[in-house]
């Protein structure tokens, strides 16, 4: 029960926080979203969208730190430095 | 009050079968649910050993010549959509199902069921729109039909194209002739039609540039035949996407087919709105690709012919027939790892989990 | 797509998959709770890529799956009713109640929506003022802001034509009943990205001190379960039992603080019966007594259905990984997707028709060729004849646990 795709924020509309809304990228495709729980987001931001509401603002610094990690991990079988 | 059942054995499972005696959307999706409504209602009453192969054409032979005879309707809803409407799918369908039969198509007819009220400048447009693509399939509409139904009883427009075209004697294709070994090349990127259909759709409102792939394929067809007499099948995968098409192709001959998930070319637009959706691109409806099954030594060939064309720019091979469980499609995912991929029962349906 | 991509890396993927096999020196068996972790592991075969020791077994994480018999069969009468308007997410359209589902009311005329969101329910029943549109509120703690959402703006807007049929699940109290079983087999939980993005992660504590268990919170990309297993191995071989948070790039600690307060507004906590389950204790959650004019249970007042319960397949054991799918005589036989026994069978994130769909063929769910079967046993097998802890690998950044 946990969809939830990454996508851009494009635009913002409305000034309320509790309703504001923004249109997200999706590889193209736009979507209208909701940003009432995520009144941080600002344009530019990635979201996580769930049944049209951003459901977190992603972290870009931990999803770059996560990937470093992971690359790490890769790179170490590719030099031989870990066993494969 | 409901007590929490504390001994796992005594845990049943709660639902029966759920038996259909009615038609649901199910039965029109091109997927299980279509199958066994041929098999169950239509094909014991109508059986003959041509309907039975149940390709996309009927192939008969009259006062020596072979000809493909194909029939189809057309109920999409929105009428209008980015790539085309339902007039040009109407004889784009038609002339693709002849085409997969080896045929040069030639004439069409076109039936019109019209709701009561609708506007005739809708109707007008269509009719623009399928004189546009007969021209440019090289076929001619050269008989039709026109009822008017009720407000109500008709959702707009509905239209039935027939079609026939010549079959060249020494062409023999069929869903029956895959053999283990042979090629399957695939035209170009999947899904394209359906999600442009269903991003209209309300309820699923999304902006995107997301365009039917709408399109006749004889001029492909012809070209490829030109330079290989060893295609085994020709399909279309319309409704029910590359996988349904695989499967019955795989349950036809008998055979199993294996695919590579990184062969399958998806442009970013519909991943983004499979994704969003959780749809599988395997599964959606194309109307401007072919699935072509050719003899190993011919596969080259029919590759570079494919590509010289415009509607084959970019067709690929995308796997092997092989000997495995017969009828059995597997893929193996870009991570190394085999799964099935299987007939849906019916509709895809957007999921949320 | 970004944020996506990455994580589908097959080379990280098997890199991963190796670490994991250095690792391990005794079987274990984890568990995933969300539907949609499920349907990730089966979709790119995770299972495949894993040594032999780490055993997956799947989690009554399918909030499709666990609705109960009574409330599709109320659906289906608050559908079939001629000013009614049914609209739902797409996956629960085709749950078998106890004689039809929602598809099978709609052929016999019931005029049943497809949504994509709650928003789009109101708009129709903004737009449709002469109908009475009802929502399934189908969903795990993920979805429960957005269903929330739509009560409170429809309450606000004074909308007399909108109502919610309320079937929300809660992830911890499901967990705490697996844990509970005396014949529980499952030593560690990967628990549920999305519902933690929401909830955050507090509430898992009290579970991995009370039972011991490792609790790592993951994502829903191959590359995330793959690191949140290789997490969750490292604990189980270093003999830890603490909740750590892989999916750091969306989770943190309290969650989604906004989302939490529309959720206490409208909705209270509930006992909840659970299909194939039971009753479970303050496992669901209900609309409350001021929003009682957007509950459709109330408006309604359906007369409960006395339902059968066949006695035929084993979701509940199913469900709660003490069976897999396969080892159901049903499985394949009688019960399939187009002929679903059970609930596990219908959804696509259901554990068996995860299975069905993508690993019937193979008898153990794991498809190996001799030599990479081999080669991965030679691993875990060099791995217990040695003496020396298990190889240390590089800490993963970020990871918290409080």
């Amino acid at each position: 029960m946990c969809l939830a795709v990454p996508g851009r924020v494009l635009t913002i509309e409305g000034d309320d926080p509790a309703f504001r809304s923004a249109s997200v990228d999706f590889c193209g495709i736009r979507k209208t979203v909701s940003l009432s729980f995520t009144p941080e987001v600002q344009i530019g931001d990635y979201v996580l969208v769930h049944v049209g509401f951003a459901i977190s603002r992603i972290d870009e610094d931990e999803a770059q730190r996560t990937f470093e990690y992971l690359k790490h991990i890769g790179a170490l079988v590719e030099e031989g430095l870990a066993a494969p | 009050m409901p007590e929490t059942i504390a001994d796992p054995a005594q845990f049943v499972c709660p639902a029966p079968v759920a038996t259909r005696d009615r038609i649901v959307l199910g039965h029109g999706s091109g997927g299980q649910l279509s199958a066994n409504l041929l098999r169950d209602v239509f094909l014991p009453l109508f059986s003959n050993p041509v309907l039975d192969r149940l390709d996309d054409q009927a192939v008969v032979e009259i006062g020596g010549s072979r000809l493909a005879f194909t029939t189809d309707s057309f109920v999409v809803k929105p009428l209008f959509f980015p790539g085309g409407d339902i007039g040009s799918l109407a004889v784009h369908g038609t002339v693709n199902d002849l085409a997969m039969g080896g045929a040069t198509p030639l004439y069409l007819s076109a039936g019109f069921i019209v709701e009561e009220g609708f506007p005739i400048e809708d109707l007008r447009r269509i009719a623009v729109s399928m004189s546009e693509a007969a021209r440019a399939a090289g076929v001619e509409i050269v008989t039709g039909d026109t009822k008017v139904v009720e407000r109500g009883k008709g959702d707009s427009v509905f239209i039935n194209t027939t079609g026939i075209g010549v079959v060249p004697l020494d062409v023999r294709l069929s869903a029956d002739r895959a053999q283990p070994g042979d090629v399957v090349i695939l035209s170009g990127s999947i899904g394209d039609h359906g999600m442009a259909i269903l991003a209209s759709r309300e309820g699923l409102e999304f902006e995107t540039s997301i365009v039917s792939d709408s399109a006749a394929l004889n001029g492909l067809v012809g070209d490829m035949l030109a330079v290989s007499r060893n295609i085994r099948v020709l399909r279309d995968p319309t409704r029910g996407g590359v996988s349904s098409t695989l499967n019955e192709i795989a349950q036809q001959s008998g055979v199993s087919i294996e695919i590579e998930e990184r062969k399958i070319l998806v442009r970013d637009e519909v991943r983004g709105a499979c994704e969003l959706l959780g749809l599988d691109p395997l599964y959606v409806a194309n109307e401007g690709k072919l699935v072509a099954i050719v003899a190993p030594e011919d596969a080259a060939a029919v590759l570079e012919a494919m590509r010289a064309h415009p509607r084959g720019e970019e067709a690929a091979i995308i796997g092997v027939v092989s000997d495995g469980s017969p009828g059995m499609v597997t893929m193996r995912t870009a991570f190394g790892s085999s799964r099935i991929v299987d007939m849906l029962p019916g509709d895809q349906l957007p999921r949320i989990c | 797509m970004k944020y996506v991509d990455e994580y589908r890396n097959p080379e990280i993927a098997h890199a991963l998959a190796d670490k994991i096999a250095r690792t391990v020196t005794k079987p274990w068996v984890l568990m995933e709770v969300c539907g949609g972790q499920t349907h990730t592991l089966m979709r790119y075969g995770i299972g495949d890529l894993l040594p032999g020791g780490v055993e997956l077994v799947h989690g009554p994480g399918c909030p499709v799956c666990v609705t109960p018999l009574e409330l599709i069969d109320s659906a289906i009468r608050m559908a079939a009713l001629p000013d009614v308007t049914f609209t739902s997410y797409g996956d629960m359209l085709r749950v078998p109640g106890s004689r039809s589902d929602l598809f099978g009311a709609r052929a016999l005329g019931a005029d049943v929506r497809v949504v994509y969101s709650p928003m789009d329910a109101l708009k129709i029943a903004r737009a449709n003022p002469s109908r009475h549109v009802v929502f399934f509120g189908v969903g795990f703690e993920t979805t429960a802001p957005a269903n929330a959402m739509a009560v409170w703006q429809a309450k606000r807007e004074g909308l007399t034509n909108f109502s919610m049929l309320v079937s929300h699940v809660l992830v911890p109290p499901a967990m705490r009943l697996i844990l509970e079983s005396p014949i529980n087999r499952v030593q560690a939980f990967i628990g549920p990205g999305h519902v933690c993005t929401i909830m955050g992660f507090s509430e898992y504590h009290a579970l991995a001190e009370e039972f011991h268990v490792p609790i790592v919170v993951g994502g829903f990309e191959p590359l995330d379960l793959l690191e949140a297993i290789s997490m969750l191995v490292a604990q189980l071989e270093e003999g830890r039992a603490e909740v750590e948070n892989q999916y750091s790039r969306s989770v943190d600690y309290h969650g989604n603080t906004a989302a939490q307060k529309v959720m206490r507004e409208v909705f209270t906590v509930s006992d909840r019966k659970w299909r194939g389950i039971g009753e479970i204790a303050q496992s669901g959650l209900v609309l409350r007594e001021e929003y009682a004019a957007y509950d459709a249970e109330r408006i309604f007042h359906l007369d409960p259905l006395a339902v059968e319960e066949p006695r035929e397949c084993i979701s509940a054991l199913v469900l709660q990984g003490q069976k897999k799918p396969i080892d159901c005589p049903a499985f394949g036989k009688r019960c399939t997707p187009l002929t679903p026994l059970g609930a596990p069978m219908v959804s696509a994130e259901g554990a068996c028709a995860a299975w069905y769909q993508y690993k019937r063929h193979s008898v153990e769910g794991a498809q190996r060729t001799d030599h990479e079967r081999s080669r991965l046993a030679h691993l875990v097998l060099d791995k217990a004849d040695s003496n020396a802890s298990p190889l240390a690998g590089p800490v993963r950044p970020g990871a918290t646990h409080a």
